[in-house]
């Protein structure tokens, strides 16, 4: 491969993303949203620099379920402090502000981990199901049918009662939800393509088969893939808090969404913010990713291009 | 002779992201009942929105009829309201389209499809409707059987007998038949063609037949009109029109078919493309590709002259006129 | 039409088999051991030895799965097999373990069925305004909500509900049972959310695709009213897309009402499981989840054999193949 076909690859994709992103700026909302999900994804980063962990997670129980706005003392690592909790604390005492801020990195990696993951087993999975076909495909295919047919929240269940409670294995349940997504939309993409003329034109004058993947191929998965990953981080957060709910993910005192809610159970009679705060910061994630994701599939579909 | 189909000075715009596309320019033709009339003219010309516009079936936001009126029958269309339009259309004025395979609706059996029209425009019962919907596909050749049948169960050819069946339930007075065998294949297009102008001869029907060949405008047609970005630019009988073409571009059209007499190899198209209708010429619309064209064309818009019933729109004609005149 | 069911049931059967195999393979790589639940932690190597053997759980994987479809022979342990519905006792709770689900189930049949027909009855209607009306106020209202039902989780909008109109405005009660009706009517609102988001987006994208559609625009020209247009040609046909998916949104219903369920203290299938996955019962859950996934895989068998009779492009070609032959051009 030359370096000029790489250029040019190069040139024509700058081409097609500022033409993409006028398409897409047009969709106010799904660029709040875009915005949105940026700040989030700041505060995720910096999130040792607004709140300290060991602060987020330790007790203090006097200071049991202030109303959003109060101050109090806290006393923590050997001093008292005063400390405004913007959002109110919790049953343990703890800001609940600062427990969602941490919450958001958590979330965060979850996201973009289970989409990696998901996303490189079910592109490899989807091109040998579509290139190889015959019983191969005939296997991932049914395989991919066996998954679809359990309802998620109950699979992801199922494995991580089996494997045990951790991390990873949270991770794992919620990729294996994800991956047969990709692996229809790679297959489809390259039976689609595969018996056309034109890859056989290429073929016959000498295209190598890594060149009919880069020209032909690639371009046709990359904006399905790409939308479907948006949407799949919204999917992995939400299905991420259902487990955490249940208690089969991230336990406490690490502060999760899902289970901080799950806590707040008991007391939303008395102190609502409890339920409101960690629930409004999930609905507003998930709905950001699902706006953009909408949004980037109305700016990539080749239809509507002007 | 009366007219059945009287349009003047239509003006048809589309609007599609911030641009307004000029379908139709100032169009005027007539129609004379009982005959067929051919509109030739290239994919792009407007021929469609004409045929759509009679029906007043434009939509908004998409596009507007924005001046000029339309009279069928005497009717006044764009001034009725939307009842008046429903009942006329199907019963009256009747349309076919290109595609026949997307046509028919999927769900609903070929019978149905019939007989609903009859059943709304003209006062039959459910079963009465029914059996004129089985009569009706026998007479373009389909089984009345069949009529329980549906649409994905027929062939091209035949889905397009179903569409003829359908658009003559009611004995329309005109039907606009837009490109109705441009889909078909030549042979099944021969039988669909030799059908129709049995059906229409019986009933008089006066019709309108969209096409851009013009072997099979000479074949059905009576009258011709060439139409050219959104105008028509000549029009006449079809003696008139083929025997002695008046405007440069009906010129261009002849001269573009292959002569095979001759045996020349090279084909003689008309250079250039169609104007943008986004941006269309100033004068005459044909100008920038007119082998005579004038000074005189591209600064003013010609307008129509009459030789003995045969329209044309060029400022060569007028000019003799003008000449003629001063003797 | 025959063989388009035999077909499709015959699909069936390997999915089946699959589910089970993969559930089954879970309950085998769970790291507790059943025999040490059985006997507590201070029992003798011997009597682990023979729990574990009596338990059958010596034998290898293949013996153990058969035996897990078709039934062990065993005076203390022994029981028919998940093909004749029954998985014997759960080593954790004792009980057993069919009887707990068929005990559960027909009331998480009741929610689910309930959410559904809500989800259609309210999404459907809706779809088609919005599709008829597209980008009027009424339609961005309608996608916006459609977007937060999406968005949101179901438990949170479970306690949100309980908030506002068990605890505030006092209007149903928090705790819900079959047989009080009003008490069901927050948890079937909770639970049809998302789907009524999703049926509502679903028919309102199909009705937009079909309303584009030549056979529409023959209709109209046909001199067809604007509602013959939409209800009897439109509709028809946008609906089709639209009864699969509500057939897939029961998986998801079912897999919902876990949740839901448990928050409103909802004896159903779902509480059992939130309770099993607390005492960390793997064979309760597992067989819970075995047996959900194999009533959606049914379920979607209907679905299709459904889609079957409302298309008549499927309906046609399975039946009389005769009447083809003749009439052919």
């Amino acid at each position: 491969m030359s370096n000029q076909t790489f250029l040019r690859f190069f040139k024509r994709q700058s081409k097609n993303i500022s033409q993409f992103w006028r398409q897409f700026s047009r969709n106010k909302l799904a660029v709040a949203s875009l915005i949105l999900v940026l700040i989030f994804a700041l505060i995720a980063i910096f999130a040792d620099v607004l709140y300290s962990y060991d602060f987020v997670t330790s007790n203090s129980l006097e200071n049991a379920l202030l109303k959003p706005g109060e101050t109090s003392t806290v006393y923590f690592q050997e001093k008292d402090i005063e400390h405004t909790f913007i959002l109110g604390s919790d049953n343990y005492g703890r800001d609940i502000l600062g427990r969602l801020v941490h919450g958001a990195r958590i979330s965060m990696i979850i996201g973009i981990v289970t989409v990696a993951m998901s996303l490189i087993v079910g592109v490899i999975l989807g091109a040998i199901a579509g290139y190889e076909g015959g019983l191969v495909d005939t296997i991932i295919m049914r395989i991919t049918d066996i998954i679809l047919s359990i309802p998620t929240i109950l699979m992801s269940i199922a494995i991580v009662t089996a494997l045990g409670n951790s991390f990873f294995n949270l991770l794992i349940a919620i990729s294996v939800q994800l991956f047969p997504k990709y692996i229809r939309i790679v297959r489809a993409s390259i039976v689609s393509i595969k018996d056309q003329e034109y890859v056989e034109a290429a073929r016959v004058i000498g295209a190598s088969d890594l060149r009919i993947i880069l020209k032909h191929i690639l371009p046709n998965i990359t904006s399905p893939i790409i939308v479907q990953s948006t949407l799949n981080i919204g999917s992995s957060i939400l299905e991420a808090s259902w487990l955490s709910f249940l208690g089969l993910g991230i336990l406490p005192p690490k502060p999760e969404w899902g289970n901080m809610l799950s806590e707040a159970r008991e007391f939303i009679q008395y102190a609502p913010h409890l339920l409101f705060a960690p629930g409004i910061a999930i609905l507003l994630t998930v709905l950001a990713y699902n706006i953009i994701g909408d949004g980037l599939r109305d700016a990539l579909d080749p239809k509507l291009r002007r | 002779m009366d007219k059945i189909l009287e349009i003047k000075d239509l003006h048809v715009n589309y609007y599609s992201n911030r641009r307004t596309v000029r379908a139709v320019n100032n169009l005027s033709l007539d129609m004379q009942r009982g005959r067929v009339l051919g509109l030739v003219g290239e994919t792009g010309a407007g021929k469609t929105t004409l045929a759509l516009s009679i029906l007043n079936m434009i939509r908004a936001p998409q596009g507007k009829i924005i001046s000029g009126s339309i009279r069928f029958d005497n009717a006044d269309i764009l001034g009725m309201s939307n009842q008046e339009l429903r009942e006329m259309r199907g019963k009256d004025i009747a349309m076919i389209f290109q595609d026949p395979m997307t046509a028919l609706n999927p769900v609903l059996t070929i019978g149905e499809q019939i007989a609903e029209t009859i059943f709304k425009h003209e006062k039959a019962s459910k079963a009465e409707a029914w059996s004129k919907a089985e009569e009706m596909l026998e007479t373009v050749g389909i089984p009345g059987v069949r009529a329980r049948e549906y649409p994905h169960q027929f062939s091209g050819g035949m889905k397009q007998r179903v569409v003829i069946a359908l658009s003559l339930a009611c004995n329309p007075r005109l039907l606009l038949a837009d490109e109705p065998t441009t889909a078909l294949d030549v042979t099944i297009q021969a039988q669909v063609l030799d059908l129709m102008r049995g059906l229409i001869k019986t009933n008089n029907t006066s019709v309108l037949f969209i096409t851009h060949s013009l072997g099979l405008v000479v074949e059905n047609c009576d009258e011709v009109a060439t139409m050219y970005a959104g105008e028509v630019v000549e029009y006449g009988t079809v003696e008139q029109v083929f025997g002695n073409p008046l405007h440069p571009y009906t010129k261009g059209l002849l001269g573009s078919l292959p002569d095979y007499s001759e045996g020349s190899p090279r084909l003689r198209p008309i250079p250039g493309l169609m104007p943008d209708p986004t941006n269309l010429p100033k004068g005459c619309y044909f100008s920038p590709r007119c082998p005579n064209a004038m000074p005189k064309c591209h600064e003013a818009h010609p307008e129509n002259s009459s030789i003995e019933g045969h329209l044309v729109k060029c400022h060569q004609y007028q000019e003799n006129l003008h000449v003629e005149q001063s003797i | 039409m025959f063989r388009y069911i035999m077909r499709r049931i015959l699909m069936l059967i390997p999915v089946l088999l699959g589910v089970t195999f993969i559930v089954f393979s879970l309950m085998y790589i769970t790291p507790s051991d059943p025999a040490q639940m059985m006997l507590g932690a201070n029992a003798s190597p011997a009597a682990y030895k023979q729990m574990r053997e009596d338990m059958g759980l010596n034998s290898p994987f293949i013996v153990q799965y058969a035996r897990f479809l078709f039934g062990y022979k065993h005076p203390i342990f022994g029981y028919k097999g998940l093909f004749f519905g029954d998985l014997g006792r759960s080593y954790v709770s004792n009980r057993i373990i069919f009887e707990v689900i068929a005990n559960s189930f027909p009331n998480t049949l009741i929610l689910a069925v309930g959410a559904l027909i809500l989800a259609l009855i309210l999404g459907i209607p809706i779809g088609i305004i919005s599709a008829t009306k597209p980008y009027s106020v009424a339609d961005m209202i309608f996608t916006v909500f459609a977007l937060l039902g999406a968005s949101m989780p179901v438990f949170w909008i479970a306690m949100v509900l309980i908030y506002i109109f068990a605890m505030n405005l006092r209007l149903f009660p928090a705790i819900a049972n079959p047989g009080n009706f009003s008490s069901l009517v927050l948890p079937i609102i909770t639970l049809s959310l998302p789907s009524l988001a999703i049926i509502m987006r679903m028919t309102r994208s199909s009705m937009l695709d079909v309303m584009q559609q030549d056979y529409i625009r023959t209709a109209r020209v046909k001199g067809m009213d604007e509602k013959t247009v939409i209800f009897k040609h439109a509709l028809r046909n946008a609906l089709i897309p639209v009864v699969t998916v509500a057939g897939l949104q029961f998986g998801g219903l079912l897999g919902g009402a876990v949740l839901t369920e448990k928050i409103f203290s909802y004896p159903g299938l779902g509480s059992i499981m939130v309770d099993a996955i607390y005492q960390k019962d793997t064979p309760q859950i597992l067989g819970s989840v075995c047996f959900v996934a194999i009533t959606f895989t049914i379920i979607n068998l209907a679905v299709d054999i459904l889609y079957g009779f409302i298309d008549p492009r499927i309906k046609s070609t399975f039946s009389a193949k005769k009447k083809l032959v003749r009439g052919n051009q």
